[in-house]
Protein backbone atom coordinates (compact mmCIF):
# COMPACT_ATOMS: atom_id res chain seq x y z
CA UNK A 1 0.00 0.00 0.00
CA UNK A 2 1.58 3.53 -1.16
CA UNK A 3 1.46 6.17 2.09
CA UNK A 4 1.18 9.04 -0.46
CA UNK A 5 -2.02 7.57 -1.41
CA UNK A 6 -3.40 6.74 2.10
CA UNK A 7 -2.13 10.25 3.14
CA UNK A 8 -3.74 12.00 0.41
CA UNK A 9 -7.18 9.71 0.75
CA UNK A 10 -7.49 11.28 4.06
CA UNK A 11 -6.76 14.79 3.56
CA UNK A 12 -9.23 15.00 0.95
CA UNK A 13 -11.75 12.74 2.84
CA UNK A 14 -11.02 15.69 6.03
CA UNK A 15 -11.68 18.43 3.41
CA UNK A 16 -14.84 17.38 1.57
CA UNK A 17 -16.17 16.14 5.86
CA UNK A 18 -15.57 19.90 6.42
CA UNK A 19 -17.51 20.62 3.09
CA UNK A 20 -20.36 18.23 3.66
CA UNK A 21 -20.49 19.66 7.70
CA UNK A 22 -21.08 23.13 6.47
CA UNK A 23 -23.61 22.26 3.98
CA UNK A 24 -25.35 19.92 6.64
CA UNK A 25 -25.92 23.04 8.92
CA UNK A 26 -27.20 25.68 6.16
CA UNK A 27 -29.70 22.23 5.41
CA UNK A 28 -30.68 21.71 8.75
CA UNK A 29 -31.35 24.94 9.54
CA UNK A 30 -33.21 26.12 6.16
CA UNK A 31 -35.44 22.53 6.68
CA UNK A 32 -36.16 23.20 10.26
CA UNK A 33 -36.98 27.44 9.55
CA UNK A 34 -39.63 26.24 6.97
CA UNK A 35 -42.91 25.63 9.01
CA UNK A 36 -42.57 28.91 11.39
CA UNK A 37 -41.65 30.58 7.97
CA UNK A 38 -45.15 29.26 6.79
CA UNK A 39 -47.09 30.33 9.16
CA UNK A 40 -45.85 33.76 9.63
CA UNK A 41 -48.41 36.66 8.78
CA UNK A 42 -45.52 39.52 9.04
CA UNK A 43 -42.73 39.86 6.94
CA UNK A 44 -39.94 38.50 7.80
CA UNK A 45 -37.26 41.09 7.33
CA UNK A 46 -38.76 44.13 7.99
CA UNK A 47 -41.23 42.87 10.75
CA UNK A 48 -39.70 44.35 14.33
CA UNK A 49 -41.79 42.59 16.70
CA UNK A 50 -40.97 38.55 17.76
CA UNK A 51 -44.58 36.96 18.63
CA UNK A 52 -43.90 33.43 17.07
CA UNK A 53 -46.25 31.58 19.16
CA UNK A 54 -49.11 34.34 19.27
CA UNK A 55 -52.32 33.32 17.40
CA UNK A 56 -51.65 34.51 13.94
CA UNK A 57 -47.87 34.11 14.13
CA UNK A 58 -46.09 37.56 13.59
CA UNK A 59 -41.98 38.12 13.60
CA UNK A 60 -39.39 39.72 11.85
CA UNK A 61 -35.90 39.92 12.42
CA UNK A 62 -35.39 43.55 11.42
CA UNK A 63 -34.06 44.54 15.05
CA UNK A 64 -32.14 41.29 15.50
CA UNK A 65 -30.51 42.36 11.91
CA UNK A 66 -29.85 45.94 13.33
CA UNK A 67 -28.43 45.20 16.78
CA UNK A 68 -26.36 42.20 15.75
CA UNK A 69 -24.36 44.93 12.65
CA UNK A 70 -24.66 47.78 14.95
CA UNK A 71 -22.95 46.05 17.91
CA UNK A 72 -20.64 44.14 15.88
CA UNK A 73 -19.96 47.73 13.86
CA UNK A 74 -19.62 49.61 17.06
CA UNK A 75 -16.75 46.50 18.11
CA UNK A 76 -14.56 46.29 15.39
CA UNK A 77 -14.62 50.69 15.42
CA UNK A 78 -12.69 50.24 18.81
CA UNK A 79 -10.91 47.06 18.88
CA UNK A 80 -9.59 46.89 15.23
CA UNK A 81 -7.10 50.01 15.78
CA UNK A 82 -6.70 49.26 19.43
CA UNK A 83 -5.53 45.40 19.06
CA UNK A 84 -3.80 46.84 15.77
CA UNK A 85 -1.82 49.39 18.01
CA UNK A 86 -0.85 46.51 20.56
CA UNK A 87 0.13 44.40 18.04
CA UNK A 88 2.32 46.83 16.72
CA UNK A 89 3.55 47.62 19.87
CA UNK A 90 4.54 44.07 21.13
CA UNK A 91 6.01 43.38 17.45
CA UNK A 92 8.03 46.75 17.08
CA UNK A 93 7.63 49.18 19.19
CA UNK A 94 8.66 47.04 22.86
CA UNK A 95 11.82 45.44 24.00
CA UNK A 96 11.79 42.03 23.34
CA UNK A 97 11.20 41.42 27.15
CA UNK A 98 8.53 43.65 27.77
CA UNK A 99 7.07 42.79 24.69
CA UNK A 100 6.86 38.98 25.64
CA UNK A 101 4.98 40.18 28.75
CA UNK A 102 2.24 42.16 27.22
CA UNK A 103 1.77 39.64 24.34
CA UNK A 104 1.58 37.29 27.30
CA UNK A 105 -1.19 38.89 28.79
CA UNK A 106 -3.13 39.54 25.96
CA UNK A 107 -3.32 35.76 24.92
CA UNK A 108 -4.45 35.37 28.84
CA UNK A 109 -7.35 38.27 27.98
CA UNK A 110 -8.36 35.68 25.36
CA UNK A 111 -8.54 32.85 27.17
CA UNK A 112 -11.36 34.34 29.42
CA UNK A 113 -14.98 32.95 28.57
CA UNK A 114 -17.68 34.90 27.73
CA UNK A 115 -19.88 34.47 30.14
CA UNK A 116 -16.78 36.32 32.61
CA UNK A 117 -16.97 39.45 30.24
CA UNK A 118 -20.83 39.44 30.44
CA UNK A 119 -20.86 39.62 34.15
CA UNK A 120 -17.76 42.28 34.25
CA UNK A 121 -19.87 44.00 31.76
CA UNK A 122 -22.99 44.15 33.34
CA UNK A 123 -21.31 44.48 37.12
CA UNK A 124 -18.80 47.23 36.35
CA UNK A 125 -18.73 48.69 32.77
CA UNK A 126 -21.76 49.48 32.57
CA UNK A 127 -22.30 51.54 35.51
CA UNK A 128 -18.68 53.25 34.77
CA UNK A 129 -19.69 54.24 30.93
CA UNK A 130 -22.74 56.32 31.90
CA UNK A 131 -20.34 58.93 32.15
CA UNK A 132 -18.91 58.17 28.58
CA UNK A 133 -22.23 58.02 26.93
CA UNK A 134 -23.38 61.09 28.60
CA UNK A 135 -20.52 63.09 27.37
CA UNK A 136 -21.19 61.47 23.63
CA UNK A 137 -24.92 62.95 23.90
CA UNK A 138 -23.49 66.26 25.48
CA UNK A 139 -20.86 66.80 22.96
CA UNK A 140 -21.85 64.94 19.54
CA UNK A 141 -25.80 64.69 20.72
CA UNK A 142 -26.24 66.52 17.29
CA UNK A 143 -25.48 63.21 15.53
CA UNK A 144 -28.17 60.97 15.81
CA UNK A 145 -26.43 57.94 16.77
CA UNK A 146 -25.71 59.22 19.70
CA UNK A 147 -27.99 61.39 20.67
CA UNK A 148 -29.86 60.26 24.31
CA UNK A 149 -33.38 61.44 24.52
CA UNK A 150 -34.87 59.28 27.60
CA UNK A 151 -31.06 60.25 29.95
CA UNK A 152 -30.74 56.49 31.02
CA UNK A 153 -27.47 55.23 29.54
CA UNK A 154 -27.56 52.01 30.15
CA UNK A 155 -28.32 48.60 28.50
CA UNK A 156 -27.52 49.79 25.57
CA UNK A 157 -25.92 48.54 21.73
CA UNK A 158 -23.09 50.47 22.95
CA UNK A 159 -22.25 48.86 25.72
CA UNK A 160 -22.55 45.92 24.35
CA UNK A 161 -20.30 46.80 21.30
CA UNK A 162 -17.99 47.88 23.67
CA UNK A 163 -17.78 44.94 26.03
CA UNK A 164 -17.65 42.77 22.37
CA UNK A 165 -14.61 45.11 21.44
CA UNK A 166 -12.92 43.94 24.74
CA UNK A 167 -13.13 40.31 24.54
CA UNK A 168 -12.38 40.05 20.33
CA UNK A 169 -9.08 42.88 21.07
CA UNK A 170 -7.09 40.00 22.10
CA UNK A 171 -7.99 37.60 19.09
CA UNK A 172 -7.25 40.41 16.72
CA UNK A 173 -4.27 41.53 18.23
CA UNK A 174 -2.82 37.92 18.60
CA UNK A 175 -3.05 37.23 14.70
CA UNK A 176 -2.26 40.83 13.47
CA UNK A 177 1.35 40.68 16.02
CA UNK A 178 2.07 37.31 14.39
CA UNK A 179 1.16 38.49 11.41
CA UNK A 180 3.52 41.65 11.50
CA UNK A 181 6.56 39.40 12.90
CA UNK A 182 6.96 37.91 9.72
CA UNK A 183 7.86 41.21 7.77
CA UNK A 184 10.69 40.06 6.01
CA UNK A 185 13.53 41.99 7.83
CA UNK A 186 15.20 42.56 4.85
CA UNK A 187 12.17 44.95 3.43
CA UNK A 188 12.07 46.31 7.11
CA UNK A 189 16.28 47.63 6.73
CA UNK A 190 15.29 48.89 3.46
CA UNK A 191 12.99 51.48 4.37
CA UNK A 192 14.85 52.50 7.75
CA UNK A 193 18.05 52.64 5.18
CA UNK A 194 16.27 55.05 3.14
CA UNK A 195 15.55 57.20 5.96
CA UNK A 196 12.24 56.09 6.95
CA UNK A 197 11.29 56.86 10.71
CA UNK A 198 9.82 53.99 12.45
CA UNK A 199 5.91 55.00 11.83
CA UNK A 200 6.63 55.86 8.06
CA UNK A 201 8.67 51.85 8.01
CA UNK A 202 5.49 50.40 9.21
CA UNK A 203 3.27 52.01 7.13
CA UNK A 204 5.71 51.67 3.95
CA UNK A 205 6.21 47.93 4.97
CA UNK A 206 4.54 46.22 7.68
CA UNK A 207 1.28 47.27 6.94
CA UNK A 208 1.54 46.27 3.08
CA UNK A 209 2.54 43.04 3.66
CA UNK A 210 0.50 42.17 6.50
CA UNK A 211 -2.72 43.33 4.89
CA UNK A 212 -4.29 40.24 3.93
CA UNK A 213 -3.08 38.88 7.61
CA UNK A 214 -4.68 42.28 9.36
CA UNK A 215 -8.00 41.64 7.15
CA UNK A 216 -8.18 37.49 8.02
CA UNK A 217 -7.71 39.07 12.00
CA UNK A 218 -10.42 41.82 11.51
CA UNK A 219 -12.38 38.77 10.19
CA UNK A 220 -11.68 36.15 13.15
CA UNK A 221 -12.76 39.42 15.61
CA UNK A 222 -15.88 40.22 13.44
CA UNK A 223 -17.33 36.33 13.31
CA UNK A 224 -16.70 35.98 17.11
CA UNK A 225 -18.48 39.32 17.68
CA UNK A 226 -21.44 38.75 15.36
CA UNK A 227 -21.59 35.25 17.38
CA UNK A 228 -21.58 35.88 20.83
CA UNK A 229 -24.73 35.13 22.59
CA UNK A 230 -24.06 35.34 26.52
CA UNK A 231 -22.26 38.81 27.34
CA UNK A 232 -24.59 40.75 24.91
CA UNK A 233 -27.77 38.87 26.46
CA UNK A 234 -26.65 39.83 30.13
CA UNK A 235 -26.40 43.38 28.55
CA UNK A 236 -29.16 44.32 26.16
CA UNK A 237 -32.89 44.66 27.54
CA UNK A 238 -33.61 42.70 24.86
CA UNK A 239 -36.38 45.25 23.08
CA UNK A 240 -37.69 44.61 19.23
CA UNK A 241 -37.35 47.68 17.95
CA UNK A 242 -34.85 49.58 15.92
CA UNK A 243 -33.38 52.19 17.81
CA UNK A 244 -30.60 54.66 16.24
CA UNK A 245 -29.96 56.10 19.11
CA UNK A 246 -27.22 53.92 20.43
CA UNK A 247 -26.47 54.74 23.84
CA UNK A 248 -30.25 54.56 24.71
CA UNK A 249 -31.23 51.03 26.26
CA UNK A 250 -33.10 48.56 23.54
CA UNK A 251 -31.56 46.36 20.79
CA UNK A 252 -31.17 42.75 20.68
CA UNK A 253 -28.97 40.73 18.54
CA UNK A 254 -29.50 36.99 16.69
CA UNK A 255 -27.88 35.46 19.19
CA UNK A 256 -28.76 36.77 22.07
CA UNK A 257 -32.32 36.15 21.28
CA UNK A 258 -31.74 32.61 20.51
CA UNK A 259 -30.61 32.38 24.08
CA UNK A 260 -32.93 33.86 26.11
CA UNK A 261 -36.45 32.55 23.72
CA UNK A 262 -35.18 28.88 23.55
CA UNK A 263 -36.80 28.13 26.61
CA UNK A 264 -40.06 29.29 26.26
CA UNK A 265 -40.42 29.01 22.53
CA UNK A 266 -43.41 26.53 21.24
CA UNK A 267 -42.88 24.79 18.22
CA UNK A 268 -43.15 27.77 15.88
CA UNK A 269 -41.30 29.65 17.95
CA UNK A 270 -38.19 27.08 17.98
CA UNK A 271 -38.72 27.28 14.15
CA UNK A 272 -38.99 30.97 14.17
CA UNK A 273 -35.62 30.68 16.30
CA UNK A 274 -33.85 28.36 13.76
CA UNK A 275 -35.02 30.81 10.49
CA UNK A 276 -33.30 33.89 12.39
CA UNK A 277 -29.93 31.66 13.39
CA UNK A 278 -30.00 30.55 9.48
CA UNK A 279 -29.93 34.49 8.58
CA UNK A 280 -26.88 34.71 11.32
CA UNK A 281 -25.24 32.04 9.50
CA UNK A 282 -25.52 33.38 5.46
CA UNK A 283 -24.37 37.26 7.42
CA UNK A 284 -21.16 35.09 8.67
CA UNK A 285 -20.50 33.44 5.26
CA UNK A 286 -21.08 36.40 3.11
CA UNK A 287 -18.81 38.31 5.51
CA UNK A 288 -16.35 35.84 5.37
CA UNK A 289 -16.42 35.42 1.69
CA UNK A 290 -16.35 39.27 0.93
CA UNK A 291 -12.90 38.95 3.33
CA UNK A 292 -11.70 36.20 1.23
CA UNK A 293 -11.95 38.42 -2.21
CA UNK A 294 -10.11 41.30 -0.94
CA UNK A 295 -7.43 39.03 0.46
CA UNK A 296 -7.15 37.49 -3.41
CA UNK A 297 -7.60 39.98 -4.88
CA UNK A 298 -4.52 42.20 -2.81
CA UNK A 299 -2.63 39.23 -2.80
CA UNK A 300 -1.55 39.05 -6.33
CA UNK A 301 0.37 41.77 -6.55
CA UNK A 302 2.41 40.86 -3.00
CA UNK A 303 3.09 36.99 -4.61
CA UNK A 304 4.70 38.87 -7.61
CA UNK A 305 7.98 37.45 -7.36
CA UNK B 1 27.61 66.26 -3.22
CA UNK B 2 30.12 63.72 -1.92
CA UNK B 3 30.90 63.64 1.59
CA UNK B 4 34.14 62.13 3.22
CA UNK B 5 33.67 59.66 6.54
CA UNK B 6 36.37 59.97 9.63
CA UNK B 7 36.20 56.33 11.74
CA UNK B 8 37.83 56.89 15.47
CA UNK B 9 38.24 54.82 17.74
CA UNK B 10 35.23 52.69 16.48
CA UNK B 11 33.94 49.58 18.40
CA UNK B 12 31.09 47.90 17.91
CA UNK B 13 28.75 45.53 19.85
CA UNK B 14 26.26 42.90 19.62
CA UNK B 15 25.20 43.01 23.52
CA UNK B 16 28.08 41.83 25.44
CA UNK B 17 29.64 40.77 21.94
CA UNK B 18 32.64 43.37 20.58
CA UNK B 19 32.51 42.35 17.07
CA UNK B 20 34.91 44.66 15.98
CA UNK B 21 37.99 46.41 17.53
CA UNK B 22 39.40 49.77 17.37
CA UNK B 23 38.98 51.13 13.62
CA UNK B 24 40.64 54.00 12.67
CA UNK B 25 40.20 54.53 8.92
CA UNK B 26 39.52 57.63 6.91
CA UNK B 27 37.37 57.09 3.76
CA UNK B 28 37.78 59.64 0.67
CA UNK B 29 35.16 61.30 -0.98
CA UNK B 30 34.42 60.04 -4.66
CA UNK B 31 36.32 57.15 -4.31
CA UNK B 32 35.63 53.63 -4.03
CA UNK B 33 36.63 52.38 -0.94
CA UNK B 34 36.64 48.38 -0.47
CA UNK B 35 36.20 46.30 2.84
CA UNK B 36 37.39 42.67 2.09
CA UNK B 37 38.40 39.68 4.65
CA UNK B 38 37.26 36.59 6.20
CA UNK B 39 34.08 35.90 6.98
CA UNK B 40 33.02 36.92 10.58
CA UNK B 41 35.96 39.53 10.46
CA UNK B 42 33.38 42.56 10.91
CA UNK B 43 33.58 44.32 7.51
CA UNK B 44 29.75 44.33 7.03
CA UNK B 45 29.13 45.24 11.26
CA UNK B 46 31.72 48.12 10.70
CA UNK B 47 29.53 49.16 7.31
CA UNK B 48 26.60 49.35 8.84
CA UNK B 49 27.81 51.54 11.59
CA UNK B 50 28.38 54.06 8.64
CA UNK B 51 25.12 54.78 8.40
CA UNK B 52 23.86 53.53 11.77
CA UNK B 53 21.94 50.74 10.69
CA UNK B 54 24.05 48.34 13.51
CA UNK B 55 21.78 49.67 16.10
CA UNK B 56 18.47 48.22 14.30
CA UNK B 57 19.41 44.73 15.21
CA UNK B 58 18.40 44.69 18.97
CA UNK B 59 21.23 45.04 21.94
CA UNK B 60 23.53 46.37 19.03
CA UNK B 61 25.71 49.83 20.03
CA UNK B 62 28.76 51.65 19.05
CA UNK B 63 31.55 53.09 21.16
CA UNK B 64 33.85 55.45 19.52
CA UNK B 65 33.24 57.99 16.52
CA UNK B 66 32.43 58.57 12.97
CA UNK B 67 32.58 62.16 11.53
CA UNK B 68 31.11 62.73 8.03
CA UNK B 69 32.56 65.56 6.79
CA UNK B 70 33.99 66.24 10.48
CA UNK B 71 30.24 65.92 12.33
CA UNK B 72 29.93 62.90 14.99
CA UNK B 73 26.95 61.17 13.48
CA UNK B 74 26.91 59.48 16.99
CA UNK B 75 26.86 62.48 18.50
CA UNK B 76 23.66 62.84 20.82
CA UNK B 77 21.56 65.48 19.27
CA UNK B 78 22.04 63.44 16.11
CA UNK B 79 19.05 61.53 15.30
CA UNK B 80 19.62 58.45 13.09
CA UNK B 81 16.35 58.69 10.72
CA UNK B 82 18.32 61.90 9.32
CA UNK B 83 21.80 60.04 9.47
CA UNK B 84 20.24 57.08 6.84
CA UNK B 85 18.97 60.11 4.61
CA UNK B 86 22.23 61.38 3.64
CA UNK B 87 23.75 57.76 3.98
CA UNK B 88 22.14 55.77 1.18
CA UNK B 89 22.58 51.29 1.48
CA UNK B 90 21.92 48.69 -0.72
CA UNK B 91 21.73 45.58 0.87
CA UNK B 92 23.43 41.57 0.48
CA UNK B 93 20.14 40.17 -1.23
CA UNK B 94 17.76 42.31 -3.34
CA UNK B 95 15.16 43.97 -1.19
CA UNK B 96 12.65 45.43 -3.03
CA UNK B 97 9.14 46.71 -1.47
CA UNK B 98 7.22 43.57 -2.53
CA UNK B 99 3.96 45.83 -2.53
CA UNK B 100 5.27 48.61 -4.82
CA UNK B 101 5.72 49.17 -8.54
CA UNK B 102 9.02 49.39 -10.41
CA UNK B 103 8.39 53.37 -10.51
CA UNK B 104 7.04 53.45 -6.74
CA UNK B 105 10.36 51.70 -5.75
CA UNK B 106 12.36 54.34 -6.98
CA UNK B 107 10.40 57.39 -5.20
CA UNK B 108 9.50 55.43 -1.51
CA UNK B 109 12.36 57.13 -0.76
CA UNK B 110 10.73 60.56 -1.73
CA UNK B 111 7.70 59.93 -0.19
CA UNK B 112 9.16 60.38 2.93
CA UNK B 113 8.42 63.09 5.30
CA UNK B 114 11.81 64.28 6.02
CA UNK B 115 13.16 63.05 2.77
CA UNK B 116 13.95 65.90 -0.15
CA UNK B 117 11.27 68.10 -0.79
CA UNK B 118 9.67 66.97 -4.42
CA UNK B 119 7.19 67.68 -6.31
CA UNK B 120 4.68 64.85 -7.69
CA UNK B 121 4.72 66.57 -11.12
CA UNK B 122 8.74 65.71 -10.89
CA UNK B 123 8.79 61.97 -9.92
CA UNK B 124 8.46 60.82 -13.46
CA UNK B 125 12.13 62.23 -13.90
CA UNK B 126 13.28 61.25 -11.05
CA UNK B 127 12.33 57.84 -12.13
CA UNK B 128 13.84 57.84 -15.38
CA UNK B 129 16.89 59.53 -13.88
CA UNK B 130 17.48 57.56 -11.35
CA UNK B 131 17.12 54.34 -13.25
CA UNK B 132 19.34 55.39 -16.09
CA UNK B 133 21.88 56.06 -13.19
CA UNK B 134 21.47 51.89 -11.79
CA UNK B 135 21.86 51.05 -15.75
CA UNK B 136 18.10 49.85 -15.90
CA UNK B 137 16.05 52.16 -17.70
CA UNK B 138 16.14 50.44 -20.94
CA UNK B 139 14.74 47.22 -19.55
CA UNK B 140 11.90 48.26 -17.87
CA UNK B 141 10.88 51.58 -19.08
CA UNK B 142 7.66 49.81 -21.03
CA UNK B 143 6.70 48.18 -17.11
CA UNK B 144 7.10 51.08 -14.83
CA UNK B 145 3.88 49.80 -13.18
CA UNK B 146 4.39 46.58 -12.90
CA UNK B 147 5.28 45.38 -9.54
CA UNK B 148 9.22 45.40 -8.43
CA UNK B 149 9.58 42.05 -7.05
CA UNK B 150 8.78 40.74 -11.03
CA UNK B 151 12.07 41.58 -12.05
CA UNK B 152 15.20 39.03 -11.92
CA UNK B 153 17.89 39.36 -9.16
CA UNK B 154 20.32 40.90 -10.98
CA UNK B 155 17.42 44.08 -12.04
CA UNK B 156 16.15 44.31 -8.33
CA UNK B 157 19.56 44.72 -7.24
CA UNK B 158 20.20 47.61 -9.79
CA UNK B 159 16.39 48.86 -8.93
CA UNK B 160 17.70 49.02 -5.62
CA UNK B 161 21.06 51.08 -6.41
CA UNK B 162 18.41 53.19 -8.43
CA UNK B 163 15.60 53.80 -5.19
CA UNK B 164 19.09 54.41 -3.19
CA UNK B 165 20.42 57.51 -5.38
CA UNK B 166 16.56 58.59 -6.06
CA UNK B 167 17.04 60.52 -2.66
CA UNK B 168 20.50 61.88 -3.86
CA UNK B 169 22.61 60.63 -0.94
CA UNK B 170 26.38 61.86 -0.49
CA UNK B 171 27.58 58.47 0.61
CA UNK B 172 26.30 54.87 -0.63
CA UNK B 173 27.10 51.94 0.98
CA UNK B 174 27.34 48.68 -0.42
CA UNK B 175 27.01 45.35 1.52
CA UNK B 176 28.38 42.55 -0.68
CA UNK B 177 25.84 43.39 -3.70
CA UNK B 178 26.62 41.13 -5.83
CA UNK B 179 27.25 38.12 -3.32
CA UNK B 180 23.22 36.85 -4.72
CA UNK B 181 23.97 37.89 -8.50
CA UNK B 182 24.87 35.53 -11.37
CA UNK B 183 28.41 36.67 -13.16
CA UNK B 184 26.31 38.92 -15.87
CA UNK B 185 24.71 40.80 -13.56
CA UNK B 186 27.83 41.25 -11.15
CA UNK B 187 29.25 42.34 -14.05
CA UNK B 188 26.11 44.95 -14.69
CA UNK B 189 26.82 46.27 -11.21
CA UNK B 190 30.00 46.73 -11.15
CA UNK B 191 30.11 48.68 -14.32
CA UNK B 192 27.65 50.72 -12.60
CA UNK B 193 29.76 51.29 -9.44
CA UNK B 194 32.53 52.75 -11.51
CA UNK B 195 30.20 54.88 -12.87
CA UNK B 196 28.83 56.43 -9.63
CA UNK B 197 31.85 56.97 -8.16
CA UNK B 198 31.93 60.15 -10.48
CA UNK B 199 29.10 61.18 -8.33
CA UNK B 200 29.24 59.55 -4.99
CA UNK B 201 31.55 58.17 -1.56
CA UNK B 202 30.92 54.43 -1.90
CA UNK B 203 32.28 51.80 0.97
CA UNK B 204 31.57 48.14 -0.32
CA UNK B 205 31.58 45.27 0.76
CA UNK B 206 32.80 42.17 -0.84
CA UNK B 207 33.70 38.84 -0.63
CA UNK B 208 35.45 38.50 -3.86
CA UNK B 209 39.02 40.05 -4.25
CA UNK B 210 38.70 40.16 -7.77
CA UNK B 211 36.12 42.35 -7.34
CA UNK B 212 37.46 44.82 -5.14
CA UNK B 213 40.67 44.97 -7.10
CA UNK B 214 38.94 45.58 -10.20
CA UNK B 215 36.60 48.47 -8.86
CA UNK B 216 38.18 49.32 -5.72
CA UNK B 217 40.64 52.95 -5.00
CA UNK B 218 41.35 52.04 -1.71
CA UNK B 219 40.72 48.71 0.10
CA UNK B 220 40.95 47.78 3.65
CA UNK B 221 41.46 44.42 5.06
CA UNK B 222 40.41 43.28 8.04
CA UNK B 223 40.78 40.25 10.23
CA UNK B 224 40.25 37.97 13.01
CA UNK B 225 42.47 36.08 15.59
CA UNK B 226 40.05 33.31 16.03
CA UNK B 227 36.53 33.04 15.95
CA UNK B 228 35.03 34.66 19.09
CA UNK B 229 37.47 37.51 18.82
CA UNK B 230 36.63 41.28 17.32
CA UNK B 231 37.64 41.30 13.82
CA UNK B 232 40.43 44.54 13.87
CA UNK B 233 41.12 46.77 11.00
CA UNK B 234 44.41 44.80 9.25
CA UNK B 235 45.75 47.81 6.88
CA UNK B 236 44.54 50.35 4.42
CA UNK B 237 45.96 51.42 1.31
CA UNK B 238 45.86 52.02 -2.11
CA UNK B 239 43.86 48.76 -4.15
CA UNK B 240 47.23 48.55 -6.37
CA UNK B 241 49.31 48.45 -3.47
CA UNK B 242 47.31 46.44 -1.59
CA UNK B 243 46.86 43.62 -3.94
CA UNK B 244 51.00 43.94 -5.07
CA UNK B 245 52.96 44.81 -2.23
CA UNK B 246 50.99 44.85 1.07
CA UNK B 247 52.72 45.87 4.32
CA UNK B 248 51.20 42.97 6.66
CA UNK B 249 52.01 39.20 6.21
CA UNK B 250 48.18 38.48 6.67
CA UNK B 251 47.01 40.66 3.96
CA UNK B 252 49.30 38.82 1.64
CA UNK B 253 48.21 35.54 2.51
CA UNK B 254 44.42 36.34 2.61
CA UNK B 255 45.29 38.38 -0.86
CA UNK B 256 46.74 35.74 -2.33
CA UNK B 257 44.38 33.76 -1.68
CA UNK B 258 46.05 31.41 1.00
CA UNK B 259 43.55 31.23 3.86
CA UNK B 260 39.49 33.25 4.03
Amino acid sequence: MNGDKVFFGLSRAAGVFVLLLTLGIGVFLAVTAVPALRENTANFFTTQQWLPDANPPAFGIAALAFGTVMTAIIAMVLAVPVGTGIALFVAIYAKPTLGKVVAFLVDLLAAVPSIIFGLWGLEFLMGNMIGVSAWLDTWFGWIPLFANDQDVYTRSIFIAGVVLAIMIIPTISAVTREVFVQTPQGHVEAALALGATRWEMIRMVVFPYSRPGMISAAMLGLGRALGETIAVALLLSALFEINWHITEPGGNTFAANIALKWNEAGSIGLSALVASGLVLFLITLAVNMAARLIVARKRDFVEGH
Amino acid sequence: MAKRIDISDLDAYYGNFLAVEDVNLAIEPRQVTAFIGPSGCGKSTLLRTLNRMHEVIPGAYVDGKVAFDGEDIYAEDVDPVNVRRLIGMVFQRPNPFPTMSIAGNVVAGLKLDRGRKVKKSEFDDIVERSLRGANLWDEVKDRLDRPGAGLSGGQQQRLCIARAIAVQPQVLLMDEPCSALDPISTLAIEDLVRELREDYTIVIVTHNMQQAARISDTTAFFNLAAVGEPGKLIEAGPTQQMFSNPANKATEDYVTGRFG
